[in-house]
C-alpha cells in the first residue's frame, strides 16, 4: 500500500496528534487483514501537528466510538480513487459498550452481561452519564 | 410496559393523577377492596428493608392482591449467583408486578429492561427511592393543599441522602417553591444538583449551617439524619450537632402550620418530644407512602375502579 493513494478505504483525518493509537485500539484495526497505516505527527496548518490513518478497504467504522473519542475527525471515505464522502462527527447521544461505569456500587460493575450504557447528558460540556446509576463516564 | 425506576418517569400530571386516586382510596376505602384480587407482587428484596417491604405488601393486600417474595439476598437465589435479569425473568412468571430493592445502584433498571411485568424500585443503593418521594409529595399535598408557593427546609445530611435529591427533583418542576439547605459544609448539596437541577430552572435557595437562623421561613421541614462519621472533624462535630436535633425549643419561633417531614427510620434528629407536636408529620408520612403504593400499583396494572 502506497501511504498517500487509496483506491477504496477510509481516511481519517485530523486526528488531534498522540491520539491515533488509542483510536486504532478502539476501534479494534488489529483485527482488520487489509493494510492499515497509522501516521503521527504530520505538519497541520490548522491543527500545528495532527495525526492520520488509513484504512485500505471500505470497512464499518463505528462514529459513535469515532465522536466521543475526538469529534474533530473528518473521516474520508474513497471509492475508486476518489474522494466520495467527507464526513464531520459529532457526540453521540448514546455510548453503548463503550465506556465501563466506575462506580463501585453500581450494578453494571458486578453483573457482566449488562450492555454498558451511557447517554450525553451535556452536549457543550461533553459529559455522559451511566444510564444505570448515573455516575459520569470518563 | 410503564415502570417506575426514576421518579422523573412519571410526568407532573401522572403525579396528580396518582394523588387523586390515594385520596379515592382514603375516602372510599371500600370500592378498592377487591380490585387487585387474583393478581400478586413479588417483594424481591436483595438486601432487607422491612418497613418499605411491608408498605408495599400491605398495599397490595388492601387492593385484594397476594404477595410472595424475599427479604434478604441470603434468602434468595443471588446467594447463587444467579443475575439480576434472570431472578426477574423467573418471577414475573409468577407475579403481576414487581417491588425490587437491590444494594447495587441500576439494578431495577437492569430489571425493567428484561421484564415483561412492570417493575417499582424500592430503593437501589444510595441511588434512588421515586415511592418514597411519592409518599413526601402526597404528605405535602395532604398538608398544604398544594405542591407550589411554598418555603421548605432539608436539614441534615444533605450530600448523600437520597430522599433529599430526589425530593428536590421532584418539586422542580412545581412553581413557587423556594428551598432552604440547612447542613454542615461538608453535606452540603452536590453540585450536580445545584447544577443540573436547581440553576437549570432558576429555582431560588439558599445554604445555612444552622436550622435556628431559618426556622421562622419554613412551611415544610424535611429533616434527614446526620451521622457522625460524615463529619471532617472533630470539632465541627461538636459545634454543629445540635443544630440538627429537632427539639421542641426550635419549634417555639416556627409557623404555625409548619410541617415535619422525615423518610424514617429516625435515630435522634428528632426528639420524640416532637412527636405530640401537631406540626410532626412523619408518622403520616408512613401512611400516606402505603396509599401512594396502592395508586401507583393500580396505575402501573392498569386497573381502574368505576367511581
Ligand atoms: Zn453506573
Amino acid at each position: 500500500m502506497k501511504i498517500d493513494s487509496i483506491q477504496n478505504g477510509i481516511v481519517l483525518d485530523h486526528i488531534k496528534a498522540g491520539n491515533s493509537m488509542k483510536i486504532y485500539q478502539y476501534l479494534a484495526l488489529d483485527k482488520l487483514d487489509c493494510p492499515v497505516a497509522l501516521i503521527k505527527n504530520v505538519k497541520s496548518t490548522k491543527m500545528g501537528k495532527k495525526d492520520i490513518i488509513k484504512i485500505d478497504s471500505l470497512i464499518d467504522i463505528n462514529l459513535d466510538i469515532l465522536g466521543y473519542l475526538d469529534a474533530g475527525i473528518t473521516v474520508n471515505i474513497i471509492k475508486d480513487g476518489v474522494l466520495k464522502e467527507k464526513r464531520r462527527l459529532e457526540l453521540p447521544e448514546k455510548l453503548i459498550n463503550v465506556l465501563r461505569c466506575k462506580n463501585p456500587r453500581c450494578i453494571t460493575t458486578v453483573e457482566h452481561s449488562l450492555d454498558s450504557v451511557f447517554n450525553l447528558v451535556d452536549r457543550s460540556k461533553g459529559i455522559y452519564r451511566c444510564e444505570y446509576c448515573e455516575a459520569e463516564g470518563n | 410496559m410503564r415502570h417506575l425506576i426514576n421518579i422523573t418517569d412519571l410526568s407532573v400530571a401522572e403525579i396528580e393523577e396518582l394523588i387523586a386516586t390515594a385520596q379515592d382510596i382514603i375516602q372510599n376505602g371500600k370500592k378498592y377492596a377487591e380490585v387487585c384480587k387474583g393478581k400478586k407482587i413479588a417483594t424481591l428484596f436483595f438486601e432487607p428493608s422491612t418497613r418499605t417491604r411491608l408498605s408495599f405488601e400491605a398495599a397490595m393486600l388492601e387492593l385484594g392482591g397476594s404477595v410472595i417474595g424475599f427479604s434478604s439476598a441470603e434468602s434468595s437465589s443471588a446467594a447463587k449467583g444467579e443475575t439480576v435479569t434472570d431472578t426477574v425473568r423467573t418471577v414475573a412468571c409468577y407475579a403481576d408486578i414487581i417491588a425490587m430493592r437491590h444494594p447495587k445502584e441500576g439494578a431495577p433498571l437492569a430489571a425493567s429492561k428484561v421484564s415483561p411485568v412492570p417493575i417499582i424500585n424500592a430503593g437501589d443503593g444510595g441511588h434512588n427511592h421515586p415511592t418514597q418521594t411519592l409518599a413526601d409529595l402526597f404528605t405535602i399535598y395532604r398538608e398544604k393543599g398544594r405542591l407550589e408557593n411554598f418555603t421548605i427546609g432539608f436539614c441534615g445530611d444533605l450530600k448523600f441522602g437520597r430522599t433529599v435529591h430526589s425530593l428536590i427533583t421532584a418539586l422542580s418542576r412545581y412553581r413557587n417553591i423556594n428551598f432552604i439547605f440547612i447542613s454542615p459544609e461538608e453535606l452540603r448539596i452536590p453540585d450536580y444538583i445545584k447544577e443540573d437541577t436547581l440553576w437549570k430552572n432558576k429555582l431560588p435557595y439558599i445554604e445555612v449551617e444552622r436550622l435556628e437562623d431559618v426556622m421562622p421561613q419554613l412551611d415544610i421541614l424535611y429533616m434527614t439524619r446526620v451521622q457522625k462519621e460524615r463529619f471532617f472533624n472533630e470539632a465541627d462535630y461538636v459545634r454543629l450537632k445540635d443544630s440538627y436535633i429537632l427539639e421542641p425549643s426550635k419549634l417555639a419561633n416556627a409557623k404555625k402550620d409548619l410541617s415535619v417531614l422525615h423518610p424514617l427510620p429516625r435515630v435522634n434528629e428528632i426528639s420524640h418530644l416532637v412527636d405530640s407536636d401537631p406540626r410532626a408529620c412523619y408518622f403520616k408520612q408512613v401512611l400516606n407512602g402505603k396509599y401512594m403504593r396502592m395508586a401507583l400499583i393500580l396505575k402501573l396494572l392498569n386497573l381502574e375502579v368505576d367511581s
